[in-house]
């Protein structure tokens, strides 16, 4: 490579250097492109349950199985999509259903029967029964609240 | 970015890793040039298919499931995981070319005489590689659990169980118990993705490090030229570069395949089913299957069986020893019937090869 420099006139030297750049760039793309068409179908192998979680989660409306079913003064596990969600059903006959993922650091809370409230156990933190307000503890916000109907004996619980 | 910093960063990591003698060297290298240089490439290629069954399986290994959900973990990976089919059939026609290149590689460095001294241990290590390439192939070939993977692997078994007083013992070691369940699978598991690797791996370092440590080997008929006659090419950038090219077109080959004829994944295996009536195992494995076959038509009985195992084991030692029988002799008389027995074995495994497709039922799958 070096020789035909060395013995080459000044504008020839000019020329040939044009030309080396140009053959980096191409080569540079024509690599891009490779690694491209060897990458793109790794990332989306490797990102297919992430997928997959997003368009569950895309889900706005869920009937609680044997929802109807929950006495006064108790709470129900379902999932809402891939996350835990919980039904209460208070002691005036009136419904609350929270998004169950604890706003500190997502820890799943419960509902306390004794207490009428709700209680995350990682760091103590309490959550008003009704509302999901965050009324005590680490958590920096209440809970996110869905909107439930009771009808025909089904509950169906949906995003507000 | 400083021009500067490359050269420092440079300098830098050669004090503390005494990188120069590592480059000097790559940039002294030379590999000769000749008609024959194309074989060279061969090794290169089964290099290339390897590393690109590493990455491949260690993808499939995100969603693959070994024991009882192993044939359902393949069917999500081929069905609902995006490009799972695609990953899946790239690792497995992989596994085959990679296979067909490392017999590429061994009988042109057997006819180019490389296993002589002072590189037996390059053939004898190739060996081992390539023996062990055929236990990977054997051990995949059953984890989708489908009816194909379950027959081929049950009748592949039953070769060492008629190996007298030690054979049903080793068989059932093998499978976990006289059945193929899924405790055969959790072995064969463990062997294709951890036992094997841990044993290739070290044997391919020993065998890539003893290439470097002599050099290309050069055929006969560039040997009889006066030195000064000698052509060759450096290493790096040369040799390299021409190297990346073969991969590229290694890589253009598979990924074609691999889409155009996605590996099929059949109906789960059952135990209860009959066996499909074109049962055969991996085509590597075709020659060794047809020799047992033809054996045991004409030798009836056990006797046949045994003749079988007999003579493929005393074609496939001879072989081994190939570097002891043919050494680097003033070549000769011996050494034109030491190839004459290559093109012998070569004839004997295409033959028996095609024989033994030959006499399969056709069978519409
Ligand atoms: C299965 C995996 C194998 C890999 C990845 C591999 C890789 C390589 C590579 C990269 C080279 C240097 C380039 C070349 O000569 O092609 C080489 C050389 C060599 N290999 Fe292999 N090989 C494998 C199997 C085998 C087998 C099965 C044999 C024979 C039994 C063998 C015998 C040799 C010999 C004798 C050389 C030296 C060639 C020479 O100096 O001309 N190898 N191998
Ligand atoms: S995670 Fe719930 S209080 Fe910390």
């Amino acid at each position: 490579m070096s020789e035909n420099q060395n013995t080459s006139g000044s504008t020839e030297q000019g020329a040939s250097s044009e030309r080396r750049t140009f053959l980096k760039v191409a080569a540079c793309g024509v690599g891009a492109a490779w690694a491209g068409m060897v990458g793109y179908p790794i990332y989306r192998y490797i990102a297919s349950p992430v997928e997959e979680a997003a368009s569950a989660d895309v889900v706005t409306e869920v009937e609680v199985e044997k929802g109807a079913e929950l006495p006064k003064n108790a709470a129900l596990m379902f999932k809402f999509g891939t996350k835990p969600a919980m039904l209460i059903h208070h002691d005036d006959d009136t419904w609350s259903a929270f998004l169950a993922v604890c706003t500190h650091l997502g820890c799943t809370p419960a509902y306390q029967p004794e207490e009428k409230r709700i209680f995350c156990p990682c760091h103590s933190g309490v959550y008003d029964a009704h509302s999901g307000a965050n009324v005590a503890g680490p958590p920096p916000k209440p809970l996110p609240q869905f909107k439930v109907a009771v009808a025909d004996g089904k509950v169906v619980v949906s995003r507000a | 970015m400083p021009e500067s910093l490359g050269p420092k960063v440079y300098s830098w990591l050669d004090e503390r890793l005494g990188l120069s003698p590592i480059l000097e060297l790559a940039l002294k290298k030379r590999v000769p040039d000749h008609k024959h240089s194309f074989w060279y490439y061969w090794g290169g290629i089964t290099l290339f298919f390897f590393i690109v069954m590493c990455f491949t399986g260690v993808l499939l290994l995100l969603y693959y499931r070994p024991g009882d959900g192993a044939y359902e973990s393949v069917q999500q990976i081929n069905t609902q995981i995006k490009f799972g089919w695609l990953i899946r059939s790239i690792h497995s026609w992989s596994a085959n070319l990679m296979v067909a290149a490392a017999f590429v590689h061994m009988f042109s460095t057997f006819f180019m005489k490389a296993y002589r001294a002072p590189r037996e241990f390059l053939w004898w290590s190739g060996f081992g590689l390539l023996s062990l390439a055929m236990v990977f192939g054997f051990s995949g070939y059953l984890l989708p659990m489908d009816d194909l993977a379950y027959f081929a692997t049950k009748v592949g078994l039953s070769i060492p169980a008629v190996m007298p007083v030690v054979g049903p013992w080793i068989a059932d070691l093998v499978r976990g118990g006289p059945d193929i369940t899924a405790y055969t699978i959790s072995r064969f598991f463990a062997l294709h993705v951890v036992i094997l690797p841990a044993l290739f791996i070290p044997l391919l370092l020993l065998h890539l490090g003893l290439v470097q440590q002599h050099g290309m080997s050069i055929p006969e008929s560039e040997q009889q030229k006066p030195e000064a006659e000698r052509k060759s090419i450096p290493f790096f950038p040369n040799f390299v570069f021409k190297d990346l090219a073969v991969w590229l077109v290694a890589l253009n080959v598979l990924a074609l395949l691999a889409v155009a004829f996605p590996w099929p994944l059949g109906p789960a295996a059952d135990p209860l089913a009959p066996a499909p009536a074109d049962i055969h195992p991996e085509w590597y494995f075709m020659s060794s299957f047809q020799i047992l076959k033809a054996f045991g038509g004409w030798f009836p009985g056990v006797v046949g069986e045994f003749l079988g195992i007999a003579f493929f084991n005393a074609g496939v030692v001879l072989w081994a020893l190939v570097p002891l029988f043919d050494p680097n002799t003033k070549s000769g008389q011996w050494g034109r019937r030491v190839t004459w027995f290559g093109f012998v074995v070569l004839a004997v495994l295409i033959v028996t090869t095609i024989w033994g497709y030959a006499v399969l039922p056709a069978v519409a799958h």
